[in-house]
């Protein structure tokens, strides 16, 4: 089922491999000296203050902004390599995407096989049960005929997430995942990306929820500007850390949401 | 005369004299041919949002087509290369200057066209500028003929290679560049084509309504389905039918055929944007209640 993941199936080797990046928007620097190394099986946290560079990161990975200095490696193949042989998957933070596009949400979902098809990206018996298993996985298939604009926020981000899944990446790159979904969609996405991890895949996901990281989080990489600690949660994830984290802010965000100002 | 026509011909007299022409032929061939292939093509350049850029790049082939006369090489050659090379020059000029990129296409494409109108009268030819600029499908030689459907199937031949690919490329190439797609190969290969098409396009409407070619069947298909597939073969389907009324209208009523053709296009138009069944303004009140 899952032929990426056979490549780099020896845990040996990392899934993710950044060496030192740095990233800067015209001179502005947005990341630098960030390094990681994920091994295979595992779901990352990825936390940080708005702006401090968590979909940067990710844009970096990807190949879609240059770092100035460093590399990355995926399944210890460039990064367009492993594009080409969709080892990787992709949501990011915001799609971007011409809602009123005239592509229904199977449609969508079915773009995330398009690169296991031959150059005319004609649907096999398999691509289609990939469309439905991801579709099913997130409950979307009661509405997969619908065109894409006639989503809600959320049911699109779930739609752009089957993409993904349907893509049977071993390594899924999510900014964001779980922002603007409901508590409901939340459970089954963590559950997912539980089930994911223990088939061998490495999952890193950004997120503003502290808890998701202590609840199903193996690793976390706490960043701002620079990964400025990294490593199993239960030992890096520390009241400490998260205070340096958001700019010293008191670590009583661990035990629930900000309520009120009066924190500061 | 006419009238004894009309008797032993019965009621569809109008649809098949213009047949016994040579020239209805070839013109009705040419025009169902162009209408084809630019309504193709149209659903991409109005998902993609490129109708300025088609227009610049229809303008643009102007000189091309000026040189290639002077220097006796097929037109579509130089239009062709004129094409590109505009596309080239408005991406160069926005990414090293600050000046925006609809000012850059508006700039770039009208002093092509200029260039053009200069070239015609300076060098002395027999390229009929009238021709250029309205299209004539009604007087085309054989040869223009013959390029025309050589342009036609290469363009034709890439969109339907590439339909998905670019597809998904209007839609979100982030997506495609993350599955290892070459967006950047898309990205020429939809301007070559556009260049390509414009030029087919040239034979029918002229230079200056090449661009409705390039939108309007698209466009009134987007008001017509959801669906993208679907869209395509209503877009193809609209733009044919417009050529052939168009050159039938411009036939018997001897008016300009360019201005015919992309007239009942703008008809068709019309008649979706009021009565397309979900997104035409009559229906879509409907459903407010
Ligand atoms: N395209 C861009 N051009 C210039 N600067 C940018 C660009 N994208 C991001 N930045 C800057 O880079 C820094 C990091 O941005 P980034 O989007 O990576 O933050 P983030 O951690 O994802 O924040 P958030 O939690 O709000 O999503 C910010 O200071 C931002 O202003
Ligand atoms: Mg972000």
């Amino acid at each position: 089922m899952i032929d990426s993941l056979r490549k780099g199936k020896a845990t040996e080797i990392s899934r993710i491999q950044a060496n030192q990046i740095c990233v800067d928007y015209n001179g502005l620097v947005a990341l630098y000296d960030a390094s990681l190394e994920l091994p295979g099986g595992c779901i990352c946290g990825l936390v940080g203050m708005n702006g401090a560079g968590k979909s940067t990161f990710f844009k970096a990975l990807m190949g879609f902004v240059r770092p100035s200095r460093g590399n990355i490696l995926i399944n210890g193949q460039s990064v367009k390599h492993a594009q080409r042989d969709q080892a990787v998957a992709y949501v990011p933070q915001n799609e971007g995407i011409d809602c009123s596009f005239p592509v229904s949400v199977w449609d969508v979902v079915m773009m995330g096989r398009y690169g296991s098809m031959d150059i005319f990206r004609i649907p096999r018996e398999s691509d289609r049960k990939a469309v439905w298993h991801a579709l099913e996985r997130v409950e979307l298939l009661d509405l997969r005929r619908r065109p894409i604009g006639e989503l809600s926020g959320g049911q699109r981000k779930r739609a752009f997430l089957a993409r993904a899944i349907a893509q049977r990446a071993s390594v899924l790159l999510l900014d964001e995942p779980f922002s603007g979904v409901d508590v409901r969609t939340e459970k089954l996405m963590a559950e997912l990306f539980i089930q994911f991890r223990n088939e061998g895949r490495t999952i890193l996901i950004s997120t503003h929820d502290l808890s998701h990281v202590r609840d199903f989080c193996d690793l976390v990489v706490l960043i701002n500007k620079t990964v400025l600690a990294y490593g199993e949660t239960s030992k890096v994830f520390t009241s400490e850390n998260i205070t340096m984290t958001f700019g010293g802010m008191p670590p009583n965000l661990l035990s629930g949401p900000i309520t009120s100002e009066d924190s500061l | 005369m006419i009238n004894q026509a009309f008797a032993v011909a019965g009621p569809f007299t109008w649809l098949f004299d213009p047949l016994s022409h040579e020239f209805m032929r070839r013109a009705l061939l040419v025009s169902a041919l162009v209408g084809a292939v630019c309504g193709l093509l149209s659903c991409y350049m109005t998902l993609k949002g490129w109708a300025l850029m088609g227009d610049a790049v229809s303008h643009a082939v102007m000189p091309g087509v000026v040189v290639a006369y002077a220097l006796g090489i097929p037109f579509s050659i130089g239009a062709f290369v004129f094409g590109v090379g505009s596309v080239a020059l408005i991406g160069f000029v926005k990414q090293k200057s600050r000046v925006k990129e609809d000012t850059v296409i508006g700039l770039v494409f009208t002093g092509f066209f200029a260039l053009g109108l200069v070239l015609v009268s300076k060098i002395k030819s027999n390229i009929d500028l009238m021709h250029i600029l309205f299209g004539s499908p009604l007087g085309i030689s054989n040869a223009d003929l013959m390029q025309t459907f050589i342009i036609s199937v290469i363009v034709v031949v890439f969109l339907l290679i590439y339909r998905r690919d670019l597809m998904l490329y209007c839609f979100d190439p982030t997506h495609a560049r993350s599955i290892g797609i070459n967006t950047t190969f898309l990205h020429y290969l939809l301007l070559s084509v556009l260049s390509l098409a414009a030029v087919a396009g040239l034979q029918t409407v002229g230079i200056i309504l090449v661009v409705a070619m390039l939108i309007t069947p698209g466009a009134t298909a987007y008001l017509l389905t959801d669906r993208f597939d679907r869209m395509t073969t209503l877009a193809i389907m609209s733009s044919v039918i417009s050529s052939i009324i168009g050159v039938y209208i411009s036939y018997w009523s001897d008016i300009e055929t360019g201005g015919s053709i992309v007239l009942v296009q703008t008809i068709i138009f019309l008649l979706a944007f009021l009565f397309a069944p979900r997104y035409g303004i009559l229906n879509s009140q409907k459903s407010i209640p």
